[in-house]
């Protein structure tokens, strides 16, 4: 979901600077006088610099709501219903359990043996659903709630040397447990 | 209204000055061309059109990433040196030394990567060096990390001799930084362009450089005493931090060109003593210097204030060039009687390429963005977008400038053409690596799935047009940089 959101997010910012530019550009053959026009743009930035850090902070405010950091934290408001660990070595993934039911909230405590990777769940469109850095020295708890279910496979994020595109697990996703 | 000429050679430039610039661009323009072409084998290889061994991929991967970076930096420091010299004593040894160990440092990573097998990126991801499974050797690795430190030392002393003359002639980097009148009365006074973002540089490169050296000093020490070792998180924080920095300094750098030479074209000057220029230059050195936490949005364990802030900072930082410098190119060019030329087409082009650059990047900084974006195609997406059609843009369209106006070179059939085979071509270009992203492909993948497959292969053809775009900007920069290096001007 956030990847189309981010794409036409951006598509539409740059199509739109695009247009400026091109618009611009294509004008600048019909030469006017430069201190009308610079008092009148001069005056249009002082809205568009409103009008981007009003969106900014919107966007923040949407966005930051909602971290994946507290449980890693010690700070979740509950423990999730399964904890699982994971320990990225070059080139495979050890983990406890590879099987998981829909709709149940799983931790995943994941850590690395060796140098660090990156603990990325990919549905079977090959979507990212989640993902959090697997390194040496540390945990990060990524919480995760499958919608779905299917299988899923862990795809490396972080580059980890020679086999780091065939670092992958298959995850079994069952029906809701009850 | 008359038409403006831009092609007036600057008077604080004598042809020594211009000599030690023009072999910054022409080892710049050089190794740009090899490397664009290193990075099409990537993309054919990815596309399955090319097949080489996954060793081989990470090596030219790993070659790409350090050279381009490397050339980037190079070219913005003599973009910002060629103006910066006209307002301050530097040294012209220290230009040359710098461009000196440059190339020793080259030496070293191309022997690391070819013989000694190194391939792990330009990042080096502390403990990676350290353990390639037999994909490289200690020596590789070593000599790549040596080469490095070189070069960053050749910066180093680069950005210490500009704060040498900057603060001889202005008495501080605040005062070159335009502080006076951005925190007083602004007696419009304030240095030159090209001073205030020198200073800047050099403020965060200096960080940047000292924790890249402490860094990569440190995993020089882990390769040989691997009981010698250094806390992981701290090492990504000193690596994303030195990274984050000298890249975007090369921009810094190198907008200068478009300060300078946009305002020659369009006969109209570009004012850079007033409030909003100055206070969005000593708001973007902060910026620079704290916002680098955008790269470990997805490293959980650390401090969560510095992840909300990376993500605040980064939609910040966007505010100077959405508002200021592109911006301010728009206004300097609104219904100018500019004079179109290579050099003048592509430094608007590289405003746009800032501009619309950022707008992935901080799509990405978005924390919740990065939990489905980070290390996907997207991140190469960002960055090619501003480097490609910003930085590089600009040290294009500054050496073509330069050999105009120097070196006699005449408008030719073929410039308007490339341009625009450059321009689409950049922007398909990065567009295929953003739509990757879009679709989940991982970056740094030898090897990519069926469906990500046609995005390789359209972003092939988009690599090959670029290419040949810059072939015919490098050869025509090279056709007369030997009149441009020897004129008397
Ligand atoms: C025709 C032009 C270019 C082509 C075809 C090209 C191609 C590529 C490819 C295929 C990758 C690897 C992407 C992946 O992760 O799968 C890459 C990475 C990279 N490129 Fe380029 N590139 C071009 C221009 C540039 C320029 C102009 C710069 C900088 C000035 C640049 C800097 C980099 C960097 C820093 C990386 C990251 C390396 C890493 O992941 O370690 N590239 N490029
Ligand atoms: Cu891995
Ligand atoms: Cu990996």
């Amino acid at each position: 979901m956030y990847q189309e959101i981010a794409w036409q997010a951006s598509l539409l910012g740059v199509a739109l600077i695009a247009a400026v530019f091109l618009y611009v550009g294509l004008r600048a053959g019909n030469p006017a006088d430069f201190g009308p026009i610079k008092r009148r743009l001069y005056a249009v930035r002082t809205y568009w610099f409103a009008f981007l850090v009003a969106l900014g902070a919107w966007l923040s405010v949407e966005t930051l709501a909602d971290l994946p950091y507290s449980t890693t934290h010690g700070e979740a408001a509950r423990p999730a219903e399964i904890t699982t660990e994971v320990t990225g070595h070059q080139w495979y993934w050890e983990m406890d359990r590879t099987a998981f039911p829909a709709g149940t909230e799983v931790a995943f405590e994941v850590t690395s043996a060796d140098v660090n990777h990156g603990f990325a769940i990919y549905n079977d469109d090959d979507r990212v659903v989640a993902q959090t850095q697997a390194m040496p020295d540390y945990t990060n708890v990524l919480r995760h709630t499958f919608r779905e279910p299917g299988t899923y496979r862990v795809l490396c994020l972080e580059y980890c040397g020679l086999a780091h595109h065939k670092m992958t697990q298959e995850i079994t996703v069952t029906a809701p447990d009850r | 209204m008359s038409q403006p000429d831009p092609y007036q050679p600057d008077p604080g430039i004598g042809r020594s000055e211009r000599g030690v610039v023009l072999a910054y661009m022409a080892t710049s323009g050089a190794v740009l061309l090899l490397m664009m072409v290193l990075g099409l084998i990537m993309r054919l290889d990815q596309g399955e059109l090319l097949g080489m061994a996954p060793d081989w991929f990470y090596r030219v991967l790993t070659l790409h990433g350090t050279g381009m970076v490397g050339i980037a930096g190079l070219a913005g420091a003599g973009i910002m040196w060629y103006f910066l010299r006209q307002y301050v004593g530097l040294s012209l040894a220290v230009a040359w030394a710098n461009l000196a160990l440059f190339l020793a440092g080259v030496i070293l990573i191309i022997t690391g990567i070819a013989l000694g097998g190194y391939a792990g990126a330009w990042t080096f991801l502390y403990p990676l060096p350290a353990n390639p499974m037999g994909m490289w050797d200690t020596g590789g690795a070593a000599s790549f990390l040596v080469g490095l430190l070189i070069i960053g030392v050749g910066f180093l002393l680069l950005h210490l001799d500009c704060a040498r003359a900057i603060i001889a002639r202005y008495g501080s980097l605040g005062r070159a930084l335009g502080w006076p009148q951005l925190f007083g009365r602004n007696d419009g006074k304030a240095p030159d362009a090209a001073v205030v973002a020198s200073t800047m540089v050099l403020i965060v490169n200096t960080l940047g450089l000292v924790s890249g050296a402490a860094i990569v000093v440190m995993s020089l020490i882990n390769l040989y005493f691997p009981a010698f070792q250094v806390d992981p998180l701290l090492a990504k924080n000193l690596i994303y931090f030195f990274g984050h920095v000298f890249i975007n300094a090369t921009i810094y750098m190198a907008v200068i060109a478009v300060y300078h030479l946009l305002p020659r074209y369009t006969g109209r000057p570009w004012p850079s003593s007033n409030k909003a220029f100055l206070g969005a230059w000593t708001a973007s050195t902060v910026m620079v210097i704290i916002v680098y936490p955008h790269h470990l949005l997805m490293d959980f364990v650390q401090p969560q204030w510095m992840l909300v802030m990376g993500q605040i900072i980064s939609y910040t930082s966007g505010l100077p060039v959405l508002a200021v410098t592109a911006y301010g190119a728009i206004v300097n060019l609104h219904r100018a009687p500019i004079r179109w030329d290579l050099a003048s087409a592509l430094l608007v082009l590289s405003a746009f390429g800032w501009a619309a650059g950022i707008i992935p990047a901080m799509v990405d900084a978005t924390i919740v963005v990065n939990q489905v974006m980070h290390n996907t195609l997207w991140v190469p997406g960002h960055f090619h977008f501003y480097l490609l059609l910003g930085t590089i843009a600009m040290a294009l369209g500054f050496m073509a400038w330069m050999v105009r106006t120097y070196g006699g070179a005449r408008e030719s059939g073929l410039d308007q053409l490339s341009f625009w085979v450059y321009a689409v071509g950049g922007v398909g270009f990065v567009g295929m690596f953003l739509i990757g992203g879009r679709e989940g492909t991982p970056r740094r993948f030898a090897e990519h799935l069926s469906g990500w497959i046609p995005y390789d292969r359209w972003a092939s053809l988009f690599a090959a047009l670029v290419i040949a775009a810059t072939a015919v900007f490098v050869v025509r920069f090279f056709a007369g940089l030997r009149r441009a290096a020897l004129t008397e001007a």
